[in-house]
Order: structure tokens, then C-alpha cells, then sequence
């Protein structure tokens, strides 16, 4: 009964952790996302939009590296893309969370099945940069 | 059109999309590739990458609320997140070998589906006895209601996890968060009750989402000038939704919603077919 009511204690503080985590993933790429574009309707508000034809978006907007180093130079769009990479990081980080909670229940079959959902979208970041 | 004007109108586009997926459940991302297609005629690909983004965007805000109520089961989420998660990461795989009007026509066919399942009654009882498996994944579990706390079991949990996959395949395919294929597989084959499914479902679209969207985004499907617009009409969109569907009845619009939804779906099979993408 009284191991029962532990487990029930924490199952509650990750709930209320990942909501945590969740809220202010959002919260944050949004107002990010609402700075760089306003940057960027102010730098390329009368420029023609171009999509009908992909392109693929040059190296500065799909690596974190271009990311950094556009944010260094104020470019608006490294800025935006700065809170997509934030808003793509919030799940990922849910589950970096959920693993450690599982950790301090003790819950060791969850704890290898967080293990296995990390590193299958850890092997999805790395191995997308070869394909 | 300049890009201000294409942008303002994109924000409303995305604020609409964000508030009909939302009172339907149908998600913010499924409305987002029609949207940007056949109204804006962007690539398809940049159209996947914004709808990825705002899949998950609208999945984390609303997720964060069930979770803290405890509705949400996380165990079930994160063992089923395994399925989805590889299938996404095959999906994007997929994708750079599928050509863009066949995208299309699977777009077409799963916005059908998703439209039917919209529709259909939904299981509400709790099981009482669940499979081994279930106990054995520590996947049953309890949520609380007006009538106080429900304790609920599970079965089927091998055919429930197949779908997943076929869920996961889907999404990193098509950029969608395939909330349709999740709710079937716990709804139908796992009997998880509705409110239940639906929340853990939406729970795993975000990370479903993120597997293929980190391929995505280093593959330059991703532009921020599309992004931006859409992550924050979607969110704000979503929101609204979210404070209007305590005090409206969804039914009808349900109804209308699907038809306008089925209308487009044969509109992109159509023009898949014809190869105008």
C-alpha cells in the first residue's frame, strides 16, 4: 500500500514536469518564431515569395551550425529557424525528461523503452546529414 | 504579392487551419497541406515541412494541459512511440524516393480516412479484463472523470502496435501527424477509451513529428518564411479552438468540416493523377 502510494506520487510529479517542459517548449519557439519574423518582414517585406519551385533550403538554415552563425550576423531567418529547431527540441526533450523520471521510479522496462525511442530519433538527426 | 501580403494571408490561413483542427480534432498539420498547395501553390515539400511544424507545435500546447489532468497515459505513449517513430524515420527515408504526385494521392486518400474517422462513434467503456501483454507492459492504467476516477485495461496490444507503425510510416511520409491512424489503433484494436486516446494520441504526435522533422529540416524542406507564419497562426488558431469547444457543440461542424475536407482530398488525388504537383 505504501510503495503503491510513492509510485503514485511520482507518476504525478512527471505528469506535472512534461506539462512543464511541454508549455514552455511552445511558449518560447513562438516568441521566437514572432522576433525573427518581424526582423524578416521588416529586411524582405516587399520581396516576391518564390515556393512554386523547391529549392531545398541553402546549408545557413539546416544545420545548427548555420543556425548559430546567421544568429551571430542577425539574420531573421536563422532567427525563425532558431525557434523551429526549439519548437522540434520541445518533444525530444519531453522524452529526455520522461527517461529521467523513470529512472527514480525505478521503472527499469520504461526506462529501456525511453532509452529506445531517444536513440532511434538520435540515429534520425545523425543519420539524415548522410542521406 | 509581396511576401508581407503572402505572409498576412498565410497567418490567416494557418490561424483557421489551427482552430478547424483543433474543434474537429483532425490536428493542425492535415489542413496546413491543402492550404498551402492549392491556395498558395507552394511545392509540396515545403508544404510537408510546414505542416510538420505545425504538428508538433499544436500537439505540445495542447498535450501540455492533458498531461498535468492525468489523462494522458505516458507509458502507453512512449512504448507506442517506438512504432512511430521508427516507421516516421522510414517515411522520411521513403519520401526521397517517392515521386511528389504519388505524395499527393496518399495525402488525398489518408485526409479521406481521417475525415471517416472523424465521424465514427468512438468506444467510451473501459475494459475490465486486459490482455497479458498489457499487464506485462504495465500499459493499463487510470483517468479521471466527472464520475471520479476510471480504471481501464487493454487489449490487443501486438495489433495496436502494427498499426502504429503504419501510422509512423505515414507521417514521415506525408508530414502529417496521422492522429487518425493513432486514435484507430487504441480506440479499435486496443480498446482505450475515447478520451483516453484521443489525448495519448495527440501526446505522441509531437514526437512522432520530430523524428522526421529533424530529417526534414537538414534536407531544406523547412523555409522560415513559411514557418513562422504558419507555427504561430496555427498555435493561436489551436488555442481559440481550445476555449471555444467547452461552449459549442462540434456536430454539425464536424459534419461540414469533413465534407469540405473530403472536397479537397479528391481535388490533390485528382491533380496527383494529373501530375500537377
Amino acid at each position: 500500500m505504501n510503495l503503491e502510494k510513492i509510485k503514485k506520487v511520482t507518476d504525478y510529479d512527471m505528469q506535472q514536469l512534461i506539462g512543464q517542459v511541454l508549455r514552455y517548449g511552445v511558449l518560447i519557439s513562438g516568441i521566437v518564431a514572432i522576433i525573427g519574423g518581424i526582423w524578416y518582414l521588416y529586411q524582405h517585406g516587399s520581396g516576391i515569395p518564390h515556393y512554386a519551385v523547391f529549392n531545398g533550403e541553402p546549408a545557413g538554415y539546416t544545420s545548427l551550425t548555420g543556425i548559430l552563425k546567421g544568429l551571430g550576423q542577425g539574420s531573421a531567418k536563422e532567427i525563425i529557424q532558431l525557434g523551429v529547431v526549439i519548437l522540434i527540441a520541445t518533444p525530444i526533450l519531453r522524452i529526455g525528461f520522461s527517461l529521467v523520471a523513470f529512472v527514480f521510479e525505478k521503472d527499469k522496462l520504461y526506462v529501456a523503452i525511453t532509452l529506445l525511442v531517444l536513440s532511434i530519433i538520435l540515429f534520425s538527426m545523425f543519420g539524415g546529414l548522410k542521406i | 504579392m509581396n511576401i508581407l501580403f503572402f505572409t498576412l494571408i498565410l497567418l490567416m490561413g494557418a490561424y483557421l487551419a489551427g482552430l478547424a483542427g483543433s474543434l474537429t480534432g483532425l490536428g493542425g498539420g492535415v489542413v496546413i497541406i491543402p492550404l498551402l498547395t492549392l491556395g498558395f501553390h507552394v511545392d509540396i515539400r515545403y508544404a510537408i515541412g510546414a505542416a510538420l511544424v505545425a504538428s508538433i507545435a499544436t500537439s505540445s500546447g495542447s498535450a501540455s494541459a492533458y498531461v498535468k489532468e492525468g489523462i494522458t497515459n505516458i507509458r502507453l505513449g512512449m512504448f507506442l512511440e517506438i512504432a512511430t517513430t521508427s516507421g516516421a524515420v522510414i517515411g522520411a527515408i521513403l519520401a526521397i524516393y517517392t515521386p511528389v504526385n504519388i505524395v499527393a494521392i496518399l495525402f488525398g486518400v489518408m485526409l479521406i480516412f481521417s475525415a471517416a474517422m472523424t465521424l465514427r462513434k468512438k468506444h467510451e467503456n473501459a475494459l475490465t479484463e486486459g490482455s497479458k501483454l498489457s499487464y506485462t507492459l504495465k500499459l493499463n492504467s487510470s483517468y479521471p472523470t466527472k464520475e471520479g476516477i476510471v480504471e481501464y485495461k487493454l487489449k490487443n496490444v501486438a495489433g495496436g502496435f502494427s498499426i502504429m507503425t503504419v501510422a509512423g510510416v505515414l507521417s514521415g511520409l506525408l508530414g502529417i501527424g496521422s492522429g487518425a491512424l493513432k486514435v484507430l489503433a487504441m480506440d479499435s484494436a486496443m480498446r482505450v477509451p475515447f478520451r483516453v486516446s484521443t489525448t495519448t494520441s495527440n501526446f505522441m504526435v509531437g514526437v512522432t513529428a520530430a523524428a522526421s522533422a529533424v530529417v526534414y529540416l537538414q534536407r531544406g524542406y523547412i523555409d522560415p518564411g513559411i514557418a513562422f507564419p504558419v507555427i504561430i497562426g496555427v498555435l493561436a488558431g489551436a488555442f481559440t479552438g481550445s476555449k471555444l469547444l467547452m461552449r459549442i457543440n462540434v456536430k454539425w461542424l464536424k459534419i461540414i468540416f469533413c465534407t469540405a475536407i473530403t472536397l479537397i482530398a479528391i481535388n490533390m488525388i485528382y491533380n496527383g493523377i494529373h501530375h500537377k504537383f
